[in-house]
């Protein structure tokens, strides 16, 4: 570490290089262990948008969908922060909803607050965990992905 | 003793240059010096270096190519350490038979070699390509090393899964030249970073030593000698707690500080300095 690169640490202007490794590591081996391209990642992110959008009005600009990784699982973590929920005129086809999608994304909770406030942008835990909150959408979905034996 | 009994570790990184057939070298040494027969196997078949290491490279007449070919017999092909006769050297043939070795090949001459000893170490090749599938097939446990540097973890990561698919169980990390001065200064990744990130248990961690260069030069693992360096200590724990001993593991702060910073350390605290 030279004089400078000290200097600039104390004074809080640079990261130590070593936790930025640790970031920049745990950000490619996400991707890595899931074996997704970004393009992959592209289409999985609009179609996960597609899906949310018939039930609730999401912000689309800040929406966001990541792979997050940890302990060798990596996460497929969606933070989509909701305008407003579309009203429940909107019929679900019967028997459509795979997986736990009714139960997770209640698409109009009559909790406290309902999601009138426009610009009240929160962002909120997962649906299924707090539904007392419907204003956010945090889905996270892990999965152990490990890289298949090419050939 | 059966082929069933004999432990067959595969020691592999991925990565290239971090340290497997140093790894290879030293924990053969030492195992056999604490009293298990000890086959080391080179499965570099493309850069083999394994014999260089245990300074055995002029003693080598037959390799695995004739014994899969059967044109010797076993113990033919198998080098004998000068001074520690529990290790022996299966060297690696002739890079030609890379056209045709399958994983089977691999595995039949590790298991020829189990028959006659505790212990098999497959030094593996950098990569995961076919060379590295011929050696894991060969394997039944495998020793992941790495460095604690992002593209080494990275690549013990793509390993480790690769590890995994094909069910091998245990896998164990050893951390290799870790400089703890670096780490002290939050310039390296720690321990811990590369221990979390890659969710192996540590068997073994080994600080950056000059030792190690000299003794390649001279062909004499630093294991043979006892343990004067910290490398050599860390690399007789590791065969230590690969039979099964509980080893405390090193503090790389304090294993950094040899006799002359020691030395430094008491004058200084006297007042001298």
């Amino acid at each position: 570490m030279t004089l400078i690169d000290f200097i600039q640490r104390l004074l809080g202007r640079e990261k130590p290089s070593g936790a930025l490794a640790r970031e920049r590591l745990q950000l490619v081996l996400a991707h890595d262990r899931s074996d997704l391209n970004p393009e992959l990642l592209e289409q999985m992110r609009r179609e996960i948008l597609e899906v949310v959008q018939k039930y609730v009005e999401i912000d689309l600009d800040s929406g966001d969908v990541s792979l997050e990784t940890g302990d060798r699982v990596t996460a497929l973590v969606a933070n989509l922060p909701i305008r407003r929920a579309r009203p429940l005129a909107t019929p679900r086809p019967a028997g459509d909803s795979g997986a736990a999608t009714p139960e997770s994304v209640p698409p109009a909770t009559d909790g406290a607050g309902t999601p009138d406030g426009v610009g009240g942008r929160e962002e909120i835990g997962a649906a299924a965990d707090l539904p007392t909150e419907p204003v956010g959408l945090n889905a996270e979905t892990a999965a152990a992905v490990e890289p298949g034996l090419p050939g | 003793m059966t082929p069933a009994s004999a432990r067959i570790i595969l020691i592999c990184s991925g990565k290239g240059g971090v340290g497997k057939t140093t790894l290879t070298a030293n924990l053969g040494i030492a195992l056999a010096k604490l009293g298990e027969r000890t086959v080391v196997l080179d499965a570099d078949f493309g850069l083999r270096n394994l014999d260089l290491l245990l300074g055995l490279e002029n003693r080598i007449v037959y390799t695995a190519q004739e014994v899969l070919a059967g044109s010797c017999r076993l113990e033919q092909a198998l080098v004998k350490h000068k001074l520690e006769p529990n290790l022996s050297l299966m060297p690696a043939g002739n890079p030609r038979m890379l056209e045709w070795l399958t994983p089977d090949d691999m595995k039949t001459v590790a298991n020829l070699v189990a028959e006659r000893a505790d212990y098999v170490l497959i030094d593996c090749p950098a990569g995961v390509e076919q060379g590295f599938k011929n050696a894991a097939a060969a394997c039944r446990e495998a020793i992941v090393i790495t460095t604690p540097e992002m593209s080494a973890v990275r690549d013990a990561d793509r390993v480790i899964g690769l590890l995994n698919t094909q069910g091998i169980q245990p896998v164990q990390l050893v951390l290799n030249r870790v400089r703890p001065k670096m780490v002290a200064n939050q310039e390296m990744l720690a321990v811990d970073d590369v221990t979390d990130i890659l969710a192996l248990p540590l068997l073994g961690l080994v600080v950056e030593d000059e030792q190690v260069i000299v003794s390649t030069n001279r062909g004499e693992p630093l294991t043979l000698n006892g343990t004067g360096s910290p490398a050599a200590r860390a690399y007789m724990n590791v065969a230590r707690r690969l039979r099964g001993e509980e080893v405390p593991l090193i503090d790389p702060s304090k294993e950094r500080r040899g006799l002359r910073a020691r030395l430094m350390a008491k004058l200084r605290k006297s007042g001298n300095f």
